[in-house]
């Protein structure tokens, strides 16, 4: 009876470790898809706390299902859903498309490698004019670094359709970037 | 045109940037799911508690206990009657009463084992 109990506890305490490791890995990848979904600190905040919690909850499962393989999909898309609910249970989309002290407060080691801010913002808010699941893609691999698998795992997609919705979203955004800009001198 | 495309993406991966919690939010997290892991630990040591307080558990919990105990008792019966019965023999075998004595023994382990071959 008590080497039963034994084992369920240092198996407990086994899976608490690994999701310690997971949260202390991707609360940076969760807190930053969480604020380009919603536009703001104060909400990504409650997004990356409800998607910690939910993934405490089913971690187990998710580890005996994931074979080995990387969870930060899994979590991507636990942070997904919990972003669609968010949107459906308050029916609003983000007013604004970055908070002030967003993205562009980050340090930046070379200034060379800096545009403009101006174009940057132009870029962002292009960003928030796509299509739900173009911006989402270009999130995931921009913002958290996801390759395609990942980022296919994420989104229930194909490898292949992932890298379709990829390039028509660069594609769409430049063509958004461009007509924000205006047309060009011919001369 | 790849120029083009790589630039553009660069300007992407510059525009989406990570973004840093605040240290308020890991804070706060790490507190919340801190007292989680420990409140799980909690509710199994007190399920365990409260199974055993329960009256509605003590069936469940002494089912074993009682089969151990029934089953011990019913392999020692069946070693005793299988001894017994060959109590004719041993009594008209025996040159003496300690002879008797020795042959009851050696028939009493006897029958045990073959009971303990049976039953494993």
């Amino acid at each position: 009876m008590a080497a039963p109990e034994r084992t369920r506890d240092e198996e407990k305490e086994r899976r608490d470790d690994a999701f310690s490791a997971l949260y202390r890995a991707h609360l940076r990848d969760v807190y930053s898809y969480a604020y380009y979904r919603v536009g703001n600190h104060h909400d990504a905040e409650d997004l990356t706390e409800q998607t910690f919690l939910q993934a405490y909850r089913h971690f187990g499962r998710a580890q005996e299902e994931s074979k080995g393989r990387p969870l930060r999909p899994w979590l991507i898309r636990i942070a997904h859903n919990l972003a669609s609910n968010y949107y459906r249970d308050r029916s609003r989309r983000p007013q604004t498309p970055i908070d002030d002290a967003g993205p562009l407060s980050a340090p930046h080691t070379t200034e060379a490698l800096v545009e403009s801010r101006q174009d940057l913002e132009r870029i962002l808010a292009a960003v928030h004019e796509l299509p739900d699941d173009r911006r989402e893609a270009l999130i995931m691999r921009f913002a958290l670094g996801m390759d395609n698998r990942e980022i296919a795992r994420a989104l229930d997609r194909s490898d292949g359709a992932t890298k379709v919705l990829l390039h028509r979203a660069i594609k769409q955004l430049e063509e958004i970037v461009k007509k924000a800009e205006g047309p060009t001198d011919p001369t | 045109m790849t120029d083009r495309v790589a630039d553009f993406e660069s300007l992407l991966r510059q525009a989406l940037v990570p973004i840093d919690p605040p240290a308020e939010l890991e804070a706060r997290l790490e507190d919340t799911l801190g007292s989680l892991v420990g409140m799980a630990a909690d509710e199994l040591e007190s399920w365990e508690l409260s199974a055993v307080k329960d009256p509605k558990n003590w069936i469940r919990l002494a089912r074993p206990a009682a089969a151990v105990v029934i089953g011990s008792g019913a392999a020692v019966g069946l070693v005793i009657v299988r001894t017994q019965r060959k109590r004719h023999g041993r009594r008209l075998d025996a040159a003496n009463r300690l002879d008797l004595i020795g042959r009851t023994v050696r028939d009493l382990s006897r029958e045990a084992r073959r009971v303990i071959d049976d039953v494993f």
